[in-house]
Order: C-alpha cells, then structure tokens, then sequence
C-alpha cells in the first residue's frame, strides 16, 4: 500500500473526496448514514413485514407506470413511452409474480434428509446505478428486490436520468415507509457526477455495488474493492434457422428489435438468416414494416450510426425511431417504417454494423451452411457480446443445442424475441430481472438473471449428520470341529482348490475332496503361500476360465484366501483394473474408484482357513505384491468378502508354535485396534472384546499344547470373530508400523505387531497431542475402552490410568510367554541401521491408511518415537502420568 | 504468377506433424493454401502452437491461408486464443 492510500485508509476518506466540495461529502454521508441506520433497523422485520410492504410497492408501481414512463421519455429523450410503460409493469407485477411466495427471511429452505437449513442475512446498504435506457424499471426493479430482502439502497442515478429515477425512488419509498418501512431505506443522488459515485463506492459503510449501467461504471465497481453486481454490454447474434416458423420468427424480432427502440441490451443484433430462406425473410421484413437497405445505403448508415473513429453506435442515435435515424442518414424510406435492415458481408471493424446497436437498425447476414451460421453468430458474440444474450429460431433441436453450446451467453433464447424474453418470465421461465449478469465473458461474478437472492447473504446452519453405519460379513459361516463337512451342501459343477504346497503335502486338500459331491469336477491350484503375486493372479484366472468354475475353495492362510479373492474378482469381471481398484481413499462411502458389479462369470468362494490370525476367511480386504515396483497393493471392498467361511480347528492342529503365537498376537492386535477404531459400534465392540477374551485365555495354551483341541477351536474362532470386528471398525496405527516395519526388515506381521502393540496401548490411551476428525465418535474414548477391556479380564485397578497400565503390563506377560522378543534390538538390528531406516518406516508408515481409523491421530514425530520405543523394547510402554509401582 | 490453390487434408490424430509437414512444402508461389480440417473434432495447445507458426511461415511467404471445415467447437477455440484473424475459412 503505497503511502497516500495508507493515509488516507486510516481516515476512512475515500481518494475521491479529492475533487468533491465539503458540501458535497456531507451530503453523501448523510445518505450513507440514512441508509445503515435503516439497513440496521430493517433486520428485525419479520417475512410478514416485508411482504406487505412489498405488495404496497408492487400495486404503487402499477399505478405509477405511466406517470413515469412519461417522465422517463421526456428527461432522457429516447425510447417508447408506452413500451416504458410496459417495462414498469413488468418491473412490478411479473417480479412480484416470482417473488411474492419466496421465503427471503429468517429461515428460507429447510433439508431435513441432510441435516442442513439455509437462513437470510441482509446485505445492509448497497449503492445501486441505473442506466439511462430503464431507468424507472430499473429503479422499481431494485427498490421492490431490496425490500424484499430488506437491504437499504442509495440510487446512482444516469446522470440524464436522475429525474424520473428520483421520482420512481420518492414514490417506491413513501409507499413503504408508509407501510413501515425504516426510514432512509431508499434515497437518490442528486445532479449525480463521477466522483459522487466513486465516492459511495469506495465508502467504507456500502456494502454492495449494484451496477445497471455501462461499462465504466461496471468497471469502477469491480474495481472498487467491493463485493459487485454488474452488467455487460450485448451484441446479440440471432440464427434464423431454415426449419423456423419465419411468421412467427419475423414478428418478435420486429417486436423484440423495435421495443422502447431498441433500448433493451438484449435485443438483437445481427441476424443470421439461412441462405434457403434469406430472400424470403427479408420480404417478410419489409411487408411487416421494415425497410432493407441495400448497399449504398448501408453504407450511408455505417457513417451515421457508427462512430467510425471508436467502431461504437453514436449515443445519439440511442432509443431513436427508425425514420427519424433514416432521415438523419438522409435515407428516403415510408414513414411507417419500424426498423432498418442492413446486410452485412461478415463481423468485425471492417463491418460496422455488426457491433452493437442499442436503436431499431438491424444488420443480417446470408450463411451458406449451419457451420457458417454458428460461426459468423460465434464472432457477432465475441464482437463485444460475451455473456450477455443470444437467440435462436429453429424446430430442429440438435441446431438448438449446438447453437447453445458454441455461444457464451447467459441467456439463449429460442424461439422468442431476444429482448423481452431475456428480461424473463414474459415469453419464458427465466427469472425476471432488469440486470443481465454477464458472467466473465463480460467482466461479471455471474450469469444469472439478478434477483432476490444476489441481495442476500446465505447462512447454512448444519447440523451433524448421522453418519450410517454398518456390519457385514459373509452370508454364511460354519464353525468348530469339522466344519469342513459342511462343504457337501454347496453344489457346483467345477470347483478349484486354491491352497499352498505345504497344506498338499500334508492331506489337508483331501480333506475338504471328501466333502466335494462326486458329480463336481475338482481341479487343485496349487500356488506359493506368500503374499501372491499379479502374475500368480493372473494363472489362477486362466484355470478358472479354462474351468469354467462355478466355485472356488480356498483352503490356507491369509495369502491363499488373499490370492482366491483376487482371482475370483478378475474370473468375474475380467476388465477390472486392479490398480485403480487399489487407489486410495479416506471414506469407503466417498471412494472415488467402484468395484465392478456387472459379472460376466459368477462363482462362490468358500474360503477355509489354516490359520488363526488373519480371519481374511471374513474380511473384505485382499494383499498382493506388485514385485516389478516392490510394493504391496491393497484392495478393499465388501464385495472380496467370500460367500462362505469355514472355521474348522482340525486344519491348524499342527500349526508350528512360532506361526500359532504371531498369527494370535495378530488375532489380538485386530481385536484391540477394532476395539478402539473411530469405526467401532456396539456390532464390533461385542466381537473385539469376546476376541480379546478368548486370546488372553487360550493362546497361551494353544502355544504350550498345540494338541488341545478346545484352545485351537477357540483361538480359530478369536480369529475369525477379531476379523468380523476389523472388517467393519478397521484396524489402526499399530497396523500401520508393523506394515511398514515388517516389509523394510523382513519381520513376519504378527511379530511385528507384537513389537509395537504395548507401546500403542500407551499412545492411544494418553491424551493425543492431536485428535483424529472423525464424524463416528463423540468423545475421546479409547482410554476408557482400554481400561473396559482391563475389567473384562479381571485385571484389577482402581482408576482408567490403572486399568490401562494394567492391561499394558498384562499385555507384555503375554508376549514373553509367547516367547516374543521384547525389542526390536534383540532382533539383531543395529541403532545405525534403525536409524538409517527411520524415515523410509516413518513415510511408509504414514501412507499406510490402516491409521485412518485410529483414535489418536498420528504425528510423524510421534510415529518416530514409537518406533524408537520398540527398538529399545518393553518395560518402557508407561502410560504418562501413573508412577511405577 | 498464377495463383494456385494447394489443398491439404489434416488427419486429427497428426495435426501436428501435418502442418509442420506442410510449412516445410509452403513456397511464395502456393497463392493460396486450403487446410481441410473436417475430421479435426478437437485440438490441444501442441496442435494450436503448430497452427500458429503455420500462420507464420504463411505470412512470410506472402501465402492466404484458408481453412475449410473447421467445427464450431475448433471455431471457438481458435476464437478464444485469437487465431481466427489469421485464416479465412469455408464451410
């Protein structure tokens, strides 16, 4: 800011009181102060109020519109009185028509379905321009709006135009003063000048410019820093079609063209008339009154209504009758005649006559084709009529709507005339207005037909939603001891067993063939039991195509089911692009990439599982590898789930001790991270906690007697009931650092969760440094879940601090009899090497989206100390704030 | 000199190499060049940059360049970024 304007913002003077008299300023404080004084008081009115104050106006209007119609065409000497006439009516009656029922007041549009009420705000002083063209339409235009919205307007008068605008102002105000209005809610410059107007713009207590006027005005008001309201100029490109009705065609441009002469900005300009039916239009023109010019005479007219030095109409011409212009030109036409046509060879400086033309002279052109046709009516709209109008007179709808797509206007018009029907609701449902918004095309913030609800602050109070929740998970699921049996009751022609070397070897494949009805073909697909690879993908599809598999079995891990779910999906939908389907998201519901629904194959998946961990035999989630960019995509959608799960215990009997403690510590990492997830509802809570039991109680003895038959079907089925609580509240950062730290150093899942899980408790227990936005929860609860959980198995502890340091110490009792390395350090990782490493674990981490759903949202920095506290390894998880015993 | 007429067809999915192709071959003694733009549906910067130094080399060498069957959506474009000026054009 430079240092006058720093001066003279301080005093709230506005750079254009430089050339005003004091005189001069007092008075236009005064009007500023009338005007907020009212605006201020206006706010307590109540819809009622307005709308009788409103009504008042309207039939004030009705009344007057002759009067000053009169007095319009007597100050400004151009136009039609009784077309102004016509103007004040629609002014008053037609906007009223659309106003009358509108709610502008307090609450204004109710949406119960999304929580959300939409409530006015007045604007508060606006300083409106009126052109000289509408001058008292425009005036009772704004008055009536303002009230309705109950703004206070200080008017800007044409300054050849003040009169009669002041007159329409005296009487919109008395009546609504008269009907209880505030005083001072309309006033009127007086002999308005330049700097009157740059004034009020730039005062500090004008809170809108509304400018109706030409495009210094428009320009000035854009400028002024203020919220603005303009117009543009027009220059409108009409397309006279060849399937037009012309009767009707050549009537409204007459009626259009020649209303209050020409002075409406919407009236045509320069009519494209098909080659077909050219000479045919312009007899109809000169039957109907028109007189054509022909090329000498054309010629005439360019020199006389054209400024040849600027290429603008001459402002003399403005709102003349045809015989008077033609007498000016010297042209010798009947004196009836109503408008003056003149041909034209193309647009631009070289053709006067195609700018616009605010008096009854309209150019026409031939055009040889609809290509010529649209592009000639593209260059009259780009010749200085961006945004503002154009029309169209055609029966053929796609010239309709390749004319409304290759033209920037705010308002097409079909099939009607151009001027009337763009100030709305006479010939059509615009909206009506006496304030065309030009859009950017013609320097403007909108397109729209001005109205109510440009005078009005919106204020949307929303509410919270109720965000729908869910639980899902497979149709069916048969669990305990021999389940497998259960196999037989699913017919199918051709299945394929999915499942590892491993569980070939070892007469598990047999087991569930026993169970396959003899008339089912059987075909075994044996794949690696790691996370699967596309290509392994890819060769599971081929066997399923050359099949032609009605169903597909997965017997074995988490990777085994992973890789049948996948090649299930691709078997169904074969155009599915894996690596969009694995595009992240924030919200299931908002996802921007969808999971194929049409299938052209269909097959059921049954997926029984061989250990007690993943629970993927539930879950709607699916890994595989992309080994070319070393990553691991992740593909989630309800629709992975598989038809049926099968938890039968005699499949992880003989699950080695090391597989039997990481799979359960997942199993139990599942299960507390659902526990206190963002997602959790009473549905998962149920399952995590019993998950949560049946750990505690029986891994350890799973791990010591691999043989109890009652500790492995309770452990299966922890993992399987774990599973169904992550499906639906999902997992959380102790997810996210184990991904991350597993994949860097090689470390199996469950043991990495292991790591960092009584370091977690502690985190997500403390009170966070930062809270997770999340619509699901009221409230930070994860503390008092942990310390739920410490009652639920009979930990003891007085307070929510004991409980959770409870459950961390008994967590950590867990884990050494698991015979879990207690840090990351007795793994053999050096502090270089971890350190090394630190911010590759912490962004990988981070890009995880399991944290998404954690209670307590993740810092990097937090991250980092986590990681580094399991390095350095239990005994160290301490909830802050509790003294060690 | 006569003035002869040189017709070239451009191919949408090679605008570019087209009129780079056709600036090359462009002699004072072409009075006027047609570029016949009827399968062109749409043009991106590369084809409008190519279009421009088309108009260019047309200018330096004195040649009229029109362009037939140009759309009304390539119109407008051409309209927007102020090539219209350098080409007459036919349906």
């Amino acid at each position: 800011m430079i240092a006058s304007e720093a001066v003279q913002e301080r005093a709230h003077i506005p750079l254009a009181a430089e050339s005003l008299s004091p005189e001069r300023i007092a008075y236009l404080e005064s009007l500023v102060s009338q005007a907020r004084t009212a605006a201020a008081v206006f706010t307590q009115f109540t819809q009622e109020d307005v709308d009788r104050i409103v009504k008042a106006m309207v039939l004030a209007g009705l009344e007057n519109a002759q009067h000053l119609a009169r007095l319009a065409v007597e100050e400004t000497r151009l136009g039609v009185m009784e077309d102004k006439v016509i103007k004040n009516m629609v002014a008053s009656e037609f906007v009223y028509n659309y106003i009358k029922d509108k709610r502008t007041v307090g609450v204004i549009r109710e949406f119960p379905e999304r929580n959300l009420v939409e409530i006015a705000e007045p604007i508060g002083v606006l300083f409106s321009i009126t052109p000289i063209t509408n001058p008292t339409s425009t005036v009772l235009f704004k008055c009536i709006v303002a009230i309705k919205t109950r703004n206070a307007v200080i008017f800007g008068p044409h300054p050849k135009a003040w009169r009669c605008c002041a007159e329409a102002v005296r009487i919109m105000y008395e009546t609504a003063v008269k009907q209880g209005a505030p005083e001072g809610v309309f006033t009127c410059l007086e002999s308005p000048t330049i700097p009157d107007n740059a004034y009020l713009m730039r005062h500090k207590d004008v809170a809108m410019i509304d400018a109706t006027g030409g495009p210094g005005a428009v320009k000035a008001a854009y400028s002024s820093g203020k919220p603005a309201l303009g117009v543009g100029p027009g220059n409108t490109p009409v397309y006279l079609e060849k399937t037009a009705d012309l009767n009707t065609a050549v009537v409204d441009i007459i009626v259009s063209k020649t209303f209050d002469n020409g002075t409406i900005c919407a009236s045509e300009q320069t009519v494209v008339i098909d080659d077909e039916i050219y000479d045919q239009v312009l007899k109809k023109f000169a039957e109907l009154g028109a007189h054509v010019c022909n090329e000498k005479e054309t010629k005439v007219l360019e020199r006389t209504v054209i400024d040849p030095q600027t290429g603008f109409m001459q402002p003399l011409a403005v709102g003349q009758k045809a015989v008077d212009i033609a007498r000016f030109a010297g042209l010798s036409v009947k004196p009836n005649t109503k408008l003056l046509i003149a041909p034209i060879q193309g647009v631009g400086r070289e053709h006067p006559l195609s700018v616009e033309k605010l008096f009854p002279v309209l150019a026409v052109y031939r055009a040889k084709s609809v290509g010529e046709a649209l592009r000639v009516c593209v260059d009259v709209n780009h010749a200085g009529g961006l945004g503002h109008t154009a029309v169209v007179f055609s029966r053929n709808d796609e010239v309709i709507r390749k004319f409304g797509e290759a033209i920037n206007a705010g308002r097409i018009i079909v099939n009607s005339p151009g001027s009337i029907g763009a100030l709305g609701a006479v010939y059509n449902d615009l909206v009506p207005t006496f304030s065309f918004g030009c859009g950017t095309g013609g320097g403007n913030s909108t397109t729209d037909n001005v109205n109510i609800y440009h005078y009005l602050n919106i204020k949307r109070l929303a509410r919270r939603t109720q965000n729908h929740m869910w639980f899902r998970v497979p149709n069916q699921i048969y669990f305990n001891m021999n389940a497998v049996e259960n196999v037989r009751q699913f017919r199918s022609l051709s299945t394929i067993v999915v499942t590892s070397p491993e569980l070939e070897k070892i007469g598990h494949v047999e087991i569930v063939r026993r169970h396959i009805g003899p008339a089912t073909h059987v075909h075994v697909l044996v794949i690696p039991d790691a996370e699967p690879e596309l290509k392994v993908i890819l060769q599971g599809v081929e066997t399923l195509n050359s099949y032609k598999a009605d169903q597909i079995i997965a017997l074995g891990g988490g990777s085994v089911i992973d890789a049948a779910k996948i090649m299930k999906l691709k078997y169904e939908s074969p155009q599915a692009d894996l690596e969009e389907l694995a595009a992240p998201f924030l919200d299931l519901r908002k996802r921007v990439v969808q999971f194929p629904t049409e299938k052209t194959n269909r097959a059921r998946l049954i997926a029984i599982s061989t250990t007690s961990g993943t629970g993927s035999e539930v879950t709607p989630f699916a890994v595989l590898i992309d080994k070319e960019r070393g990553r691991k995509v992740t593909l989630a959608d309800y629709s992975l789930t598989p038809d049926v799960a099968i938890v039968d215990p005699q499949f992880v009997m003989s699950m080695p001790k090391g597989l039997t403690a990481d799979t359960g510590i997942d199993c139990l990492t599942h299960a507390l991270e659902a526990g206190v997830s963002n997602y959790a509802s009473p549905y998962t809570d149920s399952n995590a906690m019993q998950a949560i039991r049946l750990v505690f109680k029986y891994l350890p003895i799973a791990y010591e007697h691999p043989r109890d038959e009652e500790a492995r079907s309770m452990m299966h089925n922890a993992a399987c009931i774990a599973a169904m609580a992550f499906s639906n509240a999902s997992v959380g950062i102790n997810h996210a650092l184990a991904h991350a730290f597993g994949a860097r150093f090689g470390v199996a899942h469950g043991r990495a969760n292991a790591l960092m899980l009584p370091h977690v408790i502690a985190y997500n227990a403390a009170v966070p440094a930062k809270f997770m936005p999340s619509p699901y929860t009221q409230g930070y609860v994860a503390n008092k879940k942990y310390a739920t959980v410490a009652d639920l198995l009979g930990l003891g502890g007085n307070t929510v601090e004991e409980k959770v340091s409870k459950l961390i110490e008994a967590t950590e009792q867990l884990l050494d009899q698991l015979g879990f390395p207690r840090s990351i350090a007795e793994l053999g990782i050096s502090k270089e090497e971890f350190e090394r490493a630190m911010p590759e674990l912490v962004k990988n981490a981070f890009d995880d989206p399991s944290w998404r759903s954690n209670p307590r949202m993740p810092l990097m920095t937090e991250m980092v100390e986590l990681f580094w506290k399991a390095y350095e390894g239990r005994g160290v998880a301490k909830l802050a704030g509790v003294s060690e015993k | 000199m006569a003035r002869t007429a040189v017709l070239l067809n451009i191919d949408e999915k090679r605008v570019i190499s087209a009129l780079q192709e056709a600036g090359k071959n462009l002699t004072a003694a072409d009075g006027e060049t047609v570029l016949d733009f009827s399968s062109v549906r749409r043009v991106d910067a590369s084809a409008l940059r190519a279009l421009e130094e088309f108009a260019r080399v047309a200018d330096e060498k004195a040649v009229k360049v029109v362009l037939r069957g140009v759309s009304v959506d390539v119109y407008k474009v051409l309209k927007l970024v102020k090539l219209t000026r350098r080409f007459s054009f036919l349906n």
